[in-house]
């Protein structure tokens, strides 16, 4: 069964790169670059993971992961978090809010496809 | 002398002062007053006292009356001498509250009372258009004496003729350079260095005259004596009760003539003036005086019986064949005329503008916020003025018929403007002094004035039956104009003058007594009674925080300009220890930015645009009681407990804005490195997933290409942020090498157009520019500056949301500074923003991802502070708008 991923992210570059770096792994990615659409967008979609950005237009990363965790039908769909920021306090900020995996930019490829494969195996 | 000489003459000499006024206009406007702030100026435009009618008039007056016209003289001097501590209070009140007239003191001393304005100005209207009428008539009158009828039948035009050319004549002279701009202070130094020489020109020609009629007429001063004493002038006639109503009218007049406080308050420079004129003005007084009796002697006992006295300054010199000197003569009673019509013009102009024509305005006008170009109006409105007051003179001229002796419609005027002296006097010395007493006192002064002596002066059955004359209005004996109450005995000019005055001051002090002076009233009464006292502070009018400062900036721009306001308000605002154009509209910035309006459109009207805006129309009802409940001296005590603590919030303010600054520094200091940091990752992110996904291998040779695009573009991007930070940080640490040289401002907005065009080309934009300004060599370095014109024209372009946007370069040079201003029609930039839009990453709105690492606005303030420059935000134009300033040549710094 092919993972169905949901990417939020505002670079149309990155988005573009992980788009195409995990369909050639067999999932099927549906890409957004808007922070306010993000909520509504997982409802509709209900997918096996959310890639999410931390520096969002709108609503930031964090607070869209605080109202998914809200959500009783969100609250443990797994989650992975992107930023460009670096810093500890981010990270932790983000582990706190809920964040399954939480991966820093730039990132290699094969440990963005080895973090989804462990996200979506179950 | 032909007609033709006589008029070339006269136009000459009003050429050469015309180019007087120009000159000393030209040096003011540079800056180099100079000689022009003398006291020797200051005392020679008082002479302005000396009109036609003290140059031909006196010498008429003397051959009727004897000794009595020294009363005109000796008044003006008993003040000077005796009374000058009155007249440095008047001098430090006008220059304190920045008076424009004399119905602008007396209406700002009674709470900016717009009604007293009024009766002032009408009171000085009519009180001074026979006044200026005598002038026309003297000067037609000495054109129809000296210009005889030619031998070959040549005869000279009617003296209407006349007197239309030399009315529309002053008004052009007085209207070019009494209203060529709106200054802060009513001065003009053209006109009243123009006066100065005029009045040594009257002086001079008085004097010749009176040597040509003691030395070469008669054999000496001691020939001359023993004929005065023949002759009946020298009987000395002595009325005291009338020499005293004289003393007293000419004493007031002088105070009180809206001309004399024109040169005395409003033009005054400086009060150390003041203390020179204090004597050199009756010296002066005593010159102009000295020859008049020999010079009456003479026309008496050598000019025909029909011969008129008034003018025989002019006829003696011309009966004895001095054409030269007649014409000096000639000149120096044009000289009195013209000057005393010039000043007495423009102050009346002021009076008419500042009370009756822009409080019309501001209560007809449709909206109530400040709308449309107050200076224009201003300026308008005045030069309207002008002409009204020299049409009515001209009118009063022709109806009069010219006939009255010159000397009685001098004190008639006298007497008329002496109603103002009660309310003047006690205003400046009694706190107790109201605004109805004012009214009452001026008000009844004027009507019985008007009733006994100014209608009566058209004579018997002209304005009042003659039937009133003998019998009194109605049968009612007791109020016979010339015999009020019963007192029939008095000369017609003294039973006017004592009973106006006394009912005058008895209505003013009843007035006062009756009634209790508003708030407002308290607060200008104290400031004006107690000028001299430099602890007590300027009286408190407005409350903290009523105002928004951008809409007294936008309406200050339309009173002041926009380049006078904009300087105004960021002196105010560094005063308070803030960047930009904005201070805290706190109680003190309100008072001295409503003087300063003041000193433009008078108080009363100042006041009604501030209170509009401060969003009080009138003094409440709690002001008044709370001032009723405090006696004087708590109200003071308090008011400089509250300028105490004012201070002390004030320094609180900058602790806490400092300590808030640091606080801010600190956490931009961490935004920006993690800003940095998210900057440099993110192409490097694409880059890096790219070129793995590349070296994957695998693909299609178009998504090769396309992907490998990708690399490149974030490539170029990771480079550009790289060479803005470094740019910045060069700037910052001030090690940037400038390429000083000249170049053409216009040729360098061309260059930032164009490059600024072709990176975002999406929308069509409007530019609007001004070429010939433009067209200026800047010693600068070009590349740099360009670059700032780049960036803020690209932000116009990507911020600017109106639906057709336009952007307006307009430039301005000033001094050895050059300003280009770039305003757009958007919605400008929020005021809470104002203050950010320079900082590092700054970018206001994440939704906009306009490219730019939001780096552009603090490159371009460091850019400009290298150039020795300055980038602003321009608060209150509309759009956004920002300002560069440059240096005209910028030196290389030493290094």
């Amino acid at each position: 069964m092919t993972a169905r991923v949901l990417l939020i992210e505002d670079e149309p570059n990155i988005s573009e790169a992980i788009r195409f770096i995990l369909s050639r792994d067999g999932c099927d990615v549906t890409t957004l670059a808007d922070g306010h659409a993000a909520v509504a967008a997982v409802r509709a979609e209900k997918p096996d993971l959310v890639i999410l950005d931390l520096m969002l237009p709108g609503l930031s990363g964090l607070e869209i992961l605080n109202q998914l965790r809200a959500d009783p039908a969100t609250e443990t769909l797994p989650v992975m978090m992107l930023t460009a920021k670096g810093q500890g306090r981010d990270r932790e900020a983000a582990e706190r809010a809920g964040a399954n995996h939480f991966m820093t930019k730039p990132f290699s490829n094969d440990d963005m496809r080895a973090a989804v494969r462990s996200l979506t195996k179950g | 002398m032909p007609f033709n000489i006589l008029v070339l003459s006269c136009l000459a000499y009003v050429i050469f002062l015309f180019l007087v006024a120009w000159a000393a206009e030209r040096r003011a406007d540079r800056g180099r007053l100079g000689w022009l702030q003398s006291p020797l100026i200051y005392t020679l435009s008082l002479s302005i006292y000396c009109t036609a009618w003290t140059f031909y008039g006196a010498v008429g007056y003397a051959a009727r009356s004897g000794l009595e016209f020294l009363t005109i003289y000796l008044g003006p001097t008993i003040v000077f001498i005796g009374w000058w501590w009155i007249l440095r209070k008047l001098v430090r009140i006008g220059r304190q509250q920045r008076v424009t007239s004399i119905a602008d003191l007396i209406s700002s001393r009674f709470g900016k009372s717009n009604l007293l304005g009024v009766i002032v100005t009408i009171i000085a209207v009519v009180a001074a258009t026979p006044y200026i009428a005598l002038q026309l008539q003297s000067v037609t009158l000495s054109f129809s004496v000296f210009a005889s009828p030619t031998d070959d039948g040549f005869s000279p035009p009617g003296t209407e003729a006349t007197a239309i050319w030399v009315a529309g004549g002053l008004a052009l002279f007085t209207i070019l350079f009494g209203t060529r701009n709106l200054d802060a202070k009513e001065q003009h130094h053209g006109i009243v260095t123009a006066i100065a020489v005029e009045a040594v020109v009257k002086l001079v020609a008085l004097i010749a005259v009176g040597i040509f009629v003691v030395w070469v007429m008669a054999d000496g001063p001691a020939d001359m004596i023993a004929r005065i004493d023949a002759s009946d002038i020298a009987d000395w006639n002595l009325q005291p009760g009338r020499w005293a109503g004289l003393l007293f009218a000419a004493g007031a007049a002088v105070i009180c003539l809206p001309r004399m406080f024109q040169v005395m308050v409003v033009e005054n420079a400086d009060e150390r003036h003041l203390a020179t004129a204090s004597w050199a003005f009756p010296l002066y007084l005593f010159a102009m005086s000295l020859f008049i009796v020999p010079i009456a002697v003479m026309g008496l006992e050598r000019l025909p019986s029909n011969a008129n006295p008034d003018m025989f300054v002019l006829t003696l010199p011309l009966a004895e064949g001095q054409g030269t000197l007649a014409m000096l003569a000639f000149l120096g009673g044009f000289s009195s005329a013209t000057s005393m019509v010039i000043v007495e013009s423009i102050a009346l102009a002021t009076m008419v503008s500042n009370h009756i024509v822009m409080p019309v305005w501001l209560r007809l006008r449709p909206s109530r916020a400040v709308s449309g170009d107050v200076r224009r109006l201003v300026l308008l409105s005045r030069r309207i003025s002008i002409g009204v007051v020299l049409g009515l003179g001209y009118a009063y001229y022709r109806l009069s018929g010219g006939s009255t002796a010159l000397a009685a419609i001098g004190l008639i005027a006298f007497v008329g403007v002496a109603q103002f002296l009660p309310a003047m006097v006690f205003g400046i010395f009694w706190r107790g002094a109201t605004r109805i007493g004012a009214a009452l006192g001026m008000t009844v002064g004027f009507l019985v004035w008007a009733y006994t002596l100014f209608l009566p002066s058209f004579g018997p059955d002209a304005v009042i039956p003659a039937m009133v004359f003998a019998e009194g209005p109605f049968g009612i004996g007791w109020l016979r104009p010339r015999a009020l109450f019963g007192v029939a005995t008095m000369d017609p000019l003294l039973h006017a003058l004592f009973w106006s005055m006394t009912l005058n001051t008895v209505a003013f002090l009843t007035g006062s007594l009756l009634t209790f002076p508003g708030p407002v009233e308290r607060m200008q009464g104290a400031a004006f009674v107690r000028v001299f006292d430099t602890t007590s502070d300027s009286p408190r009018g407005w409350e903290r925080g009523l105002a928004e400062p951008e809409d007294l900036l936008v309406m200050s721009q339309r009173i002041m300009g926009d380049e006078d306001a904009l300087t105004f308000f960021e002196t105010e605002a560094k005063g308070q220890g803030k960047a930009g154009y904005l201070p805290d509209p706190t109680p003190d910035f309100m008072a001295r930015l409503e003087r300063r309006l003041a000193g433009s459109v008078g108080a009363a009207t100042a006041h009604a645009m501030m209170s509009q805006l401060a969003g009080r129309a009138t003094v409440t009802v709690e002001d008044l009681m709370a001032v009723a409940s405090e006696s004087a001296q708590i109200m003071e005590y308090s008011a400089r407990l509250e300028s105490q603590q004012e201070e002390l919030t004030r320094t609180a303010r900058a602790l806490r804005e400092a300590n808030e600054k640091l606080m801010q520094l600190s956490i931009q200091k961490d935004a920006f490195l993690s800003q940095i940091s998210h900057e440099l990752r993110t192409p490097m992110t694409s880059i890096r997933a790219f070129s793995e996904i590349l070296t994957e291998g695998d693909l299609p040779p178009e998504m090769v290409a396309n992907y490998g695009r990708i690399i490149q573009d974030e490539a170029k991007r990771l480079t550009r942020l790289l060479d803005d930070l470094l740019d910045l940080s060069v700037l910052e640490n001030g090690t940037v090498q400038l390429n000083l040289g000249l170049s053409n401002l216009s040729q360098m907005i061309d260059r930032a157009l164009a490059s600024a065009s072709h990176t975002k080309p999406e929308r069509s934009f409007t530019i609007d520019r001004d070429l010939p300004m433009e067209n200026i060599f800047i010693r600068t370095d070009a590349d740099r500056l360009v670059q700032v014109f780049i960036n803020l024209i690209s932000n116009a372009r990507k911020y600017c949301d109106a639906q057709y946007p336009e952007l307006r370069i307009s430039v301005r040079q000033k001094g050895g500074r050059v300003t280009i201003d770039f305003i757009d029609n958007g919605s400008g930039i929020p005021k809470e923003s104002q203050a950010l839009i320079f900082e590092k990453f700054a970018r206001l709105t994440d939704q906009t991802r306009a490219g730019g690492a939001g780096l552009g606005l603090a490159i371009c303030r460091e850019v400009m502070a290298n150039l020795g420059g300055t980038i602003t935000y321009l608060p209150g134009q509309g759009g956004a708008a920002f300002r560069v300033a440059v240096p005209l040549r910028l030196e290389r710094k030493a290094a």
